[in-house]
């Protein structure tokens, strides 16, 4: 196996991770360094080992940049809350719109069962008194 | 004795409509979201854009949170949601450097100085390199090297397939060791060297 090979493994093998779409480009498509002839390479070749170090270097620095912040501009905090408040405000006067909306339409309802109901009340009563002879 | 999650307990308040809680929530996080915000658009108006974005997406959704995982990996997921679309929309390219004069908390005040100065000095170029990346590659180095996301929830919120990401993964972290630590006869720049020896 030669360096080129094992190079494409080095990254993936620093935490143990290997993409599945580079598998074929290793000679024998194993995992990592689990593979036998890749691990047996980087036991002998002193540049891999130097690359490999290299690689769980790089993840342990790029791990630790979680506990650190990059201060946001003074104003960032009072623009998130403006936003916020604009959207409360808008779905407040949604949500009114929609409860007049409902208001609206129930009354509109009610009155036309009501008018419906009386008109059919009416014509029952038109239809049951006796011809006047 | 138990004692409640203190965000958990702002979590529950403002899915019950207590905005008071949901400003303080805003408040507990919004450095840490623009951090992540910063990180994946290389960009301080770009990042600021991304965080209200983020937020409101956050409020707007905050009935679907179901609370089993952490608050802050459900917003980082919204944040690198937002800004894959942000940096969609704008169709253009992002080479800018984070900005000299960002300045950086450390959060892990317990290194002894001499160290702490070596690791802030590769921590420096840590942000360089990762500024100078491709955005499609940071975000995945980003999301899944300094926040441990997993690679299905990257793939998610990155709208690509579990195999690309772990391909972009990959591509990033080559990258990135190129330009901080080359190797012999390898140029800082990335350059790739043919190399035949076998063993």
């Amino acid at each position: 196996m030669r360096c080129e090979d094992v190079a494409e493994l080095l990254p993936a093998a620093a935490d143990g991770i290997v993409p599945g779409g580079l598998r074929g480009l290793a000679r024998s498509p194993g995992v990592g360094l689990e593979d036998r002839s890749a691990r047996r390479h980087v036991e002998h070749c002193v540049r891999c080992q130097a690359e490999l170090v290299q690689y769980r270097r790089l993840l342990r620095t790029l791990h630790g940049l979680r506990t650190e912040v990059l201060e946001p501009a003074p104003g960032l905090l009072a623009d998130i809350l403006a936003t916020l408040e604009a959207a409360g405000e808008r779905q407040a006067v949604r949500s009114l719109l929609t409860g007049r909306r409902v208001a609206y339409v129930g009354g509109i309802a009610a009155a036309a069962t009501a008018g419906a109901a009386g008109a059919i009340l009416l014509a029952t009563r038109t239809r049951r008194r006796p011809l006047a002879s | 004795m138990h004692t409640e999650d203190p965000t958990a307990v702002l979590v529950a308040a403002a899915r019950q409509g207590d905005e008071a809680a949901f400003e303080a929530l805003v408040r507990a996080t919004y450095a840490q979201t623009y951090t992540l915000a910063l990180r994946l658009t290389g960009d301080e108006e770009d990042a600021s854009d991304v965080v209200q974005e983020s937020y409101l997406r956050a409020y707007k959704g905050l009935a679907r949170f179901r609370g089993d995982a952490q608050f802050t990996t459900w917003l980082y997921r919204i944040t690198a949601n937002c800004a894959t679309t942000h940096l969609g929309r704008r169709h253009r390219r992002r080479t800018d450097h984070l900005a000299d004069d960002a300045t950086v908390v450390d959060l892990d005040p317990e290194r002894d100085p001499a160290a702490q100065a070596e690791a802030g000095a590769l921590r420096d170029r840590l942000e360089e390199a990762l500024a100078g990346l491709p955005p499609k590659l940071r975000a995945v180095v980003v999301l899944r090297d300094v926040y441990d996301m997993p690679h299905e929830a990257i793939a998610a919120e990155l709208g690509i397939s579990v195999s690309a990401a772990k391909v972009r993964l990959h591509r990033a972290r080559r990258r990135l060791r190129e330009v901080l630590f080359p190797l012999p006869g390898e140029s800082a720049a990335g350059d790739h060297e043919e190399r035949s020896h076998a063993v």
